[in-house]
C-alpha cells in the first residue's frame, strides 16, 4: 500500500485526478479493450471529478473508451431525485464528459428483483474482465461504498440496510428529515472492490482521521472495512494533512520520506505510475525496486 | 413536428437563465423543445448529435412582447387590406430581433376593422418559416376614456351601456374568443365595470386596464372582477395622486396585484417612474415596446391607425402636436434600458421580458422559460444583453433563412 499525503483537499484532488488521467492514458483504451473504472459518490470525489471534467474540456483526456461501474445506489429513491446517485454522477461527471451512456453502469435501486440486479451487476463486471481501478472514498466509520462496520470483507454486491448513523448523517440531504432518508441501498461488496486490479482511496478532513488510522495502522478488521486494502497488492491511499491527525508521527514521516527519497534520489520523471523506478536513475548507486 | 427521436443539439459554454438565476449548465434541444438530458442519457442511452458553443454568453428564453402595433413599415390596425403580409413580415423581423412571441396590438377602430384584421391576428406557432409565434391579438380600445385616448382616434371610442352586446357589436365576441389574448378597456367607461366578468366568461380573453381615468376605487373593482393587467403603466392614465392613485395605485394593493406593461424607452416613462413601479411590484413587470410601424425604419412620416405621425430621434409624435404616439424601441433595448434605469440584475430584466409576460398569458409552462418540455425559443446574448443568436422551435433563425420585406 502507498500513502500519499498532500496539504489539503484541493491538492489531494489534483493528485488523484492527475493519477487517474495518467492511468487511463497509459492504458490506451480502445472500444475492444476499454478502461474499466469503479467510481464513488459523496463529498470526497467531487474535486477529482471537477478536474477530470477540466481535462476533458481541454482535450487532454477522453472517456470514450472508459467503462464505469458505480459503487452504490439507494433503494426506492426515484432515479431523477436530486439525491440519487444517478443524479450525483450525472451532475458532477457524466453530463460534462464524453463517456458513452451504454458504458455507464449504476445499480438500479428500483429494480423489481433487487437480488437479481446485484447478481447481474457482478456478472457484468466479470464480463469486462474485472475492474482496472476502483476509486473510493471513506466514511468516518471506515466504510467503503455502503459496506458499513461488520460487513464481510468477502462481501459481494448486495442489498444492505443502512446503519442508523449513516441515515442520520444523510438526513441533511433530505431536508433534515430522517424519515425521508432511504433505509436500504444496493452496494458493491468489499470483495468486489478488492477484486479490482488497483484500489485508490481518497481520505480528506479531520473527521476521517480516526478511520484512516484504524484502516492503515491497525489490523485488517471488518469493523473498519477499508482496512481490507492492507491485503491488496496494488493500493493507494491519498489523504490530506487533516486526515493524518490520528496517525503516528512515525507513520506520517515514513510515507512522506518515501516520496521525498523518490523525488530527491530517483527524480519524479523517472518514477513509474506505481512508484516503481521506470527510467534512468539520478544516482546509479541507488538500487531499483519498491 | 418531427418525432421524439429527432436530432439532439447541446448548447454549451453558457450561463442559462433557470429558476431565477444564471447557472453554468448545458441546454438540450430536440424536436423543437427543451429536453431533460438526464432522461436522454439514462433511458435512450444517447449523446447529443450536435453542439453549439455559446462562447460564454447568456442563454435566455426568447423575448415576449405583449404590446406591439407594428414595425418595419407595417401596422396591424391600418393595413387591413394587406394584413396577412403585415403579420408575415413583422413576425419575421421581430424574430431576428430576439422577440420570439408577441401579441399583435390594434388601436381603437371601427367595427369593420376588427372583423377584417382579428382573424389574422390569432395564435399561430413560431418557426423560421413563419417568424415569431403569435400569441393572439392585444385589442386596445375602443372602450377607453376620451380624456386618456392618447394617440387613439376620438371618433372611434365607444361605451358599453348595453353590456356584452356592445362589445359583440364592436369586435364580434367570436373574434375575441378565437383570436384575442387581451383587451384593453377603461373600467370607468359606461357599463364596462359590470361587463368585465361577462366578457371573461364569454370569451376567455384577458382584460387589461388602460387609457383610463379610473379612480383607485373603480380600478380596484375592475381588477376584483377579473382584470389582470395594466396597459403601458403611467401612460394614458389618471396620474398618481396620494389620495387617489388611480389605476397606478393597483401596484400598492394588498390583494392580488396585476401584471403591468411598461415602456422602457426613456421617453414614455421617466426612469425614476420605472424604478418606483418595479420596486413596488417586481413580479408584475412586463417590458413592452408599444412599437409602431416605424420601428426599425429611418426617421420620417408614418401612420398609426389613421393618424399621421412624425418620427425623429427615437420619438414619435402625432403630426403638429406634442402627443407621443407609440415607440420605436426593440425588446432587447427595453431590457438594457431597464437595467440602466433600475440597477436591477440581468436575471430580473430578462424575466420581465420573458417569464412575466408568459405568466400573464398563462403559458409559462412552454414559453418564457427554459424548463424541460418548454418550446425551444431561445436567445444567446452577450454579457451586455445584445442578442447574438436566435432559435425558434429549436431552429436557428438567421438573416439567410428568415427573409422578409420592410415597407418604406
Amino acid at each position: 500500500m502507498r500513502l500519499v499525503i498532500r496539504n489539503k483537499a484541493d491538492t489531494v484532488a489534483d493528485y488523484v485526478a492527475t493519477y487517474i488521467k495518467a492511468r487511463i492514458t497509459q492504458f490506451a483504451p480502445t472500444a475492444e479493450r476499454p478502461f474499466v473504472i469503479g467510481l464513488p459518490t459523496g463529498s470526497s470525489p467531487i474535486g477529482v471529478y471537477k478536474r477530470l471534467v477540466q481535462f476533458c474540456a481541454s482535450g487532454s483526456l477522453s472517456f470514450k473508451h472508459v467503462v464505469s461501474f458505480n459503487m452504490d445506489e439507494y433503494v426506492g429513491l426515484p432515479r431523477d431525485h436530486p439525491e440519487s446517485y444517478h443524479s450525483f454522477m450525472w451532475n458532477h461527471l457524466f453530463k460534462h464528459i464524453d463517456i458513452l451512456p451504454e458504458n455507464v453502469n449504476i445499480l438500479n435501486g428500483n429494480a423489481e428483483d433487487l437480488e437479481a440486479e446485484c447478481d447481474k451487476y457482478e456478472a457484468k463486471i466479470k464480463s469486462y474482465g474485472g475492474i482496472e481501478l476502483f476509486l473510493g472514498g471513506i466514511g468516518p466509520d471506515g466504510h467503503i461504498a455502503f459496506n458499513e462496520p461488520g460487513s464481510s470483507l468477502q462481501s459481494r454486491t448486495r442489498v444492505k440496510t443502512l446503519a442508523y448513523e449513516t441515515i442520520l448523517a444523510n438526513a441533511r440531504f433530505f431536508g433534515g428529515d430522517v424519515t425521508k432518508v432511504p433505509m436500504l441501498a444496493l452496494t458493491v461488496g468489499v470483495g468486489t472492490v478488492m477484486d479490482a486490479r488497483e484500489v485508490v482511496v481518497i481520505i480528506t478532513g479531520a473527521n476521517k482521521a480516526i478511520a484512516l488510522a484504524k484502516c492503515i495502522e491497525e489490523g485488517v478488521n471488518h469493523m473498519w472495512t477499508v482496512s481490507a486494502i492492507q491485503t491488496h497488492s496494488r493500493s493507494l491511499v491519498v489523504c490530506d494533512d487533516d486526515a493524518t491527525l490520528e496517525l503516528h508521527v512515525k507513520t506520517v514521516r515514513y510515507f512522506k520520506s518515501i516520496e521525498q527519497v523518490q523525488d530527491e534520489m530517483i527524480g519524479r520523471e523517472n518514477l513509474g505510475l506505481y512508484g516503481q523506478v521506470a527510467g534512468q536513475l539520478k544516482y546509479s548507486s541507488v538500487s531499483s525496486g519498491n | 413536428m418531427p418525432g421524439e427521436d429527432g436530432p439532439v443539439t447541446q448548447l454549451y459554454n453558457c450561463r442559462i437563465l433557470r429558476d431565477h438565476a444564471l447557472v453554468d449548465d448545458y441546454l438540450y434541444i430536440q424536436s423543437g423543445r427543451i429536453i431533460d438530458p438526464a432522461k436522454m442519457f439514462w433511458d435512450e442511452q444517447r449523446l447529443p448529435d450536435a453542439r453549439i458553443d455559446c462562447k460564454g454568453g447568456i442563454v435566455s428564453p426568447g423575448f415576449i412582447d405583449v404590446q406591439i402595433n407594428g414595425a418595419y413599415g407595417y401596422d396591424f390596425t391600418n393595413d387591413t387590406d394587406i394584413i396577412e403580409e403585415a403579420v408575415h413580415n413583422i413576425s419575421k423581423g421581430l424574430l431576428l430581433q430576439g422577440c420570439t412571441a408577441y401579441c399583435p396590438t390594434t388601436v381603437s377602430s371601427r367595427p369593420e376593422v376588427y372583423r377584417k384584421v382579428l382573424p389574422h391576428l390569432g395564435p399561430r406557432a413560431g418557426s423560421v418559416e413563419s417568424g415569431a409565434a403569435v400569441l393572439g391579438a392585444h385589442v386596445e380600445g375602443p372602450f377607453i376614456s376620451p380624456q386618456k385616448k392618447g394617440a387613439h382616434e376620438l371618433a372611434t371610442l365607444r361605451s358599453a351601456a348595453n353590456g356584452l352586446a356592445d362589445l359583440d357589436a364592436c369586435y364580434g365576441l367570436d373574434n375575441l374568443r378565437q383570436y384575442a389574448a387581451y383587451v384593453t378597456v377603461a373600467p370607468e367607461v359606461d357599463g364596462m365595470l359590470d361587463t368585465i366578468p361577462h366578457l371573461i366568461a364569454a370569451t376567455g380573453v384577458g382584460v387589461s386596464s388602460g387609457h383610463s381615468n379610473a379612480t383607485a376605487e373603480v380600478a380596484g373593482r375592475a381588477h376584483a372582477s377579473g382584470a389582470t393587467m395594466i396597459t403601458h403603466l403611467f401612460n394614458a392614465m389618471h396620474p398618481f395622486h396620494q389620495r387617489d392613485p388611480g389605476v397606478i395605485g393597483l401596484l400598492g394593493s394588498s390583494g392580488p396585484r396585476p401584471f403591468y406593461g411598461i415602456i422602457c424607452d426613456g421617453i414614455h416613462v421617466h426612469p425614476h417612474s420605472v424604478m418606483i413601479a418595479y420596486y413596488a411590484h417586481p413580479a408584475g413587470a412586463c417590458l413592452v415596446t408599444d412599437a409602431m410601424s416605424a420601428q426599425s425604419l429611418p426617421d420620417g412620416s408614418y401612420k398609426l391607425g389613421k393618424m399621421d405621425v412624425d418620427v425623429h430621434d427615437g420619438r414619435v409624435y402625432i403630426r403638429g402636436t406634442d402627443t407621443i404616439a407609440g415607440a420605436i424601441i426593440t425588446m432587447a433595448e427595453c431590457v438594457r434600458n431597464f437595467i440602466q434605469f433600475t440597477g436591477a440584475s440581468k436575471v430580473e430584466a430578462l424575466e420581465n421580458a420573458t417569464l412575466h409576460p408568459a405568466q400573464m398569458l398563462g403559458i409559462a409552462d412552454r414559453k418564457g422559460t427554459l424548463a424541460h418540455g418548454a418550446d425551444a425559443d431561445i436567445l444567446i446574448l452577450d454579457n451586455d444583453l445584445h442578442v447574438q443568436r436566435v432559435f425558434i422551435a429549436g431552429v436557428e433563425a438567421t438573416e439567410e433563412n428568415v427573409q422578409f420585406r420592410k415597407r418604406l
